[in-house]
């Protein structure tokens, strides 16, 4: 990063990129509930509304489907939306605009249409609120031809790749964490992109690489940081991007690591660390000195208790573990 | 109604109705592949709605799509290549039947999902509201689609932000073989626009002069910033669902009963002839015309080559 930065939140970041693609473009609005004098579930739209006023900041009623709906249909003929969706848990209700209507139009009729718009969403767990407000879905969405995903894990990414997102003529679901919305970091100030579809290389390493997204970056971080002390260099790659997928970083490094393990928060099984592992034993095989080893989320809907909610996911301890037998 | 009205009304009809018998005949002739949905005996709907739309308002329209597509100014030589699998296909062979979009008249697009095309006709409208202009959104769909949550999000919406999109269901009294009585417990299925804060209307779809007034109104309402309306037409159609339905839902008696008892273009020939507005042999050469064309823009979609490849990423995303 070069230029001036400045400490920020997460969705203090995520704000200003909102606002500073709205101050660009007018035909940039926000859709979502309880986005307006509330600023959203999770403060993101905060002070929007006094800046850009009710029509742009455009208060919705519970009507998942309808919102996302609405936001195709505007995005089909000349808007630019971004839709807040409270919970990734609640896109199931608008899951037919979005996969049969958003991530196929272009397709479907022959290159006629152009389908930019956003839906952000957070998901995740560690904050207790159970099955139905925790989960992480990316793949669901990996697995649809015509949609992006993006899961920005720090301040500065969320803020440029949200920006990238709004100004890209494609469908993108930008996927937050609620744990990350309070994490603090450096954001470059004014106009910051970071382009769709680059990894990022959070921490350079040479005896395994991990490829993680989301707060899973965090977790592996702290995690490399332990491993360093026992003289294991884990190099951590964070995807930001998981549509596209910048594979010619995850491969350029296992090829100098020869050692992968994919961490995510989502289910293990179906998850989109499969598709990783499933790359790299494509084209990298002779590389490997090990298997390509996934740490994910185990099958089961997120519990309540405190105690039982980081069982059930990736923690740094468990990173460390999994990191440890696959350099042994 | 002036003439040159009429006579556009009457010619819309007849095209859609001979696209529909034509496609049906490419169909058996095994040219065709997958599922058509014939619109004849909804005619009068599409060419009364869309006969107020500019090529610059949207529409939104159904797996049983056809009809609005050609209503809406649709290059039929387009349409036929793209029931053909040809690169010079509204969506080159990618779409087929139920996707044809023609962005260029302001056409977003058949729908495969009942229900699918409403919001996106809202979004629309939302697009019209937001940049100030004066334009309007339609969505076509069934009496099926109406029992869909998109419908009552939709409308909803509409209603709280006033846009300008007018919500058209066309009852043609079943939902593939769910008939109407079954699916709804109201007779009127426009009072639904009361629980919207939307005036609803309901017109005899066999009536293009009542299908023409009605959305007339309604789209000039909408046009001045009024708000959305819910327009039912009460239709029926000829055909079974699709291609080739065995119709075990309806009787035999049902299905000839109606055919001979309900065909808007044979009505409409009757008022335009018994108003003097032209001849039953005006009426004739326009017949012969549309057959022409049809003849021509099948010659010209057979005639175009093969769908291209698939290439990706280009075909699925903008930009990658
Ligand atoms: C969401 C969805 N559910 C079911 C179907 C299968 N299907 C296709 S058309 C149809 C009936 C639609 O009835 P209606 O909306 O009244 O339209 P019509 O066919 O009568 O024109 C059904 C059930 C579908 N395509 N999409």
């Amino acid at each position: 990063m070069t230029g001036a930065t400045r400490e920020m939140f997460y969705n203090e970041a995520l704000g200003e990129a909102l606002r500073l693609e709205m101050e660009r473009d007018e035909r940039v609005i926000v859709l979502g509930e309880d986005i307006a004098e509330h600023g959203g579930a999770f403060q993101v739209t905060a002070g929007l509304l006094d800046k850009f006023g009710p029509t742009r900041i455009r208060q919705t009623p519970i009507s998942e489907l309808g919102i996302v709906g609405a936001a195709v249909g505007a995005a089909l003929t000349g808007l630019r939306p971004v839709v807040e969706l409270m919970y990734v848990d609640f896109s199931g209700l608008a899951m037919d605009q979005l996969v049969n209507q958003a991530a196929q139009n272009r397709f479907m009729f022959g290159g006629q249409a152009r389908v930019p718009m956003v839906m952000r969403t957070q998901g995740g767990s560690g904050r207790g609120n159970a099955a139905q407000h925790s989960k992480s879905l990316e793949a669901w969405f990996t697995h649809v031809a015509g949609l992006k995903v993006v899961m920005p894990s720090t301040p500065a990414d969320a803020k440029g790749l949200l920006t990238s997102a709004i100004r890209d003529d494609d469908p993108v679901i930008f996927l937050e964490h609620k744990l990350l919305y309070r994490t603090k970091g450096q954001v470059p100030s004014g106009e910051y992109l970071v382009p769709l579809g680059k990894a990022d290389v959070k921490r350079a390493g040479t005896d395994l690489t991990i490829v993680t997204w989301s707060r899973e970056v965090l977790f592996s971080l702290e995690a490399a940081g332990k491993l360093a002390a026992d003289g294991i260099e884990a190099e951590v790659i964070d995807l930001r991007s998981l549509v596209p997928l910048d594979r010619d970083a995850v491969l350029a490094s296992v090829r100098r690591t020869h050692r992968l393990l994919v961490v995510h928060e989502a289910i293990k099984r179906g998850g989109y660390g499969g598709e990783i592992a499933a790359i790299v034993a494509e084209e990298a095989f002779d590389d490997l000195d090990a298997p390509p080893r996934r740490l994910a989320g185990l099958e089961t809907p997120i519990p309540y208790a405190q105690h039982l909610e980081k069982t059930v996911v990736p923690q740094v301890d468990d990173i460390v573990r999994v990191a440890k037998e696959l350099v042994a | 109604m002036e003439r040159p009205t009429a006579l556009d009304l009457y010619r819309v009809m007849r095209r859609i109705r001979d696209f529909e018998e034509r496609a049906t005949v490419l169909f058996g002739e095994g040219k065709l592949w997958g599922t058509i949905h014939s619109y004849a005996g909804e005619e009068g709907i599409a060419a009364g709605v869309c006969a107020h739309l500019r090529d610059d308002d949207w529409i939104t329209s159904t797996h049983r799509g056809h009809g609005h597509c050609i209503a809406k100014g649709a290059d039929l030589g387009r349409m036929y290549a793209e029931l053909l699998g040809r690169e010079t296909g509204y969506c080159r062979g990618r779409g087929g039947s139920m996707h044809i979009a023609d962005t260029s008249k302001g056409n977003l697009g058949a729908n495969g999902i009942v229900g699918g095309g409403i919001p996106i006709a809202t979004g629309a409208a939302l697009t019209a509201k937001q940049l100030g202009t004066d334009q309007v959104a339609v969505s076509f769909f069934g009496d099926g689609a109406a029992n869909q949550g998109a419908f009552h999000e939709s409308a909803n919406l509409a209603s709280i932000w006033k846009l300008p999109v007018i919500y058209v269901c066309e009852n043609n009294q079943y939902a593939e073989s769910l008939p109407v009585k079954n699916a709804f417990a109201i007779d009127d299925i426009s009072s639904r626009a009361g629980g919207y804060g939307m005036p609803g209307v309901r017109v005899n779809g066999r009536d293009v002069r009542a299908v023409y007034d009605a959305a007339g109104e309604l789209i000039a309402r909408a046009r001045r910033g009024e708000g959305p309306a819910f327009l039912v037409a009460d239709t029926y159609r000829h055909e079974g669902h699709y291609y080739g339905d065995p119709r075990k839902y309806q009787s035999k008696d049902e299905i000839e009963g109606w055919k001979t008892r309900f065909d808007p273009l044979v009505d409409t020939r009757a008022w335009i002839t018994e108003a003097k507005l032209a001849t039953a042999a005006e009426l004739d050469a326009i017949d012969a015309e549309v057959i022409e064309e049809a003849k021509r823009a099948v010659a010209w979609a057979e005639a175009g080559p093969p769908a291209s490849p698939i290439s990706l990423p280009g075909d699925v995303y903008a930009s990658y």
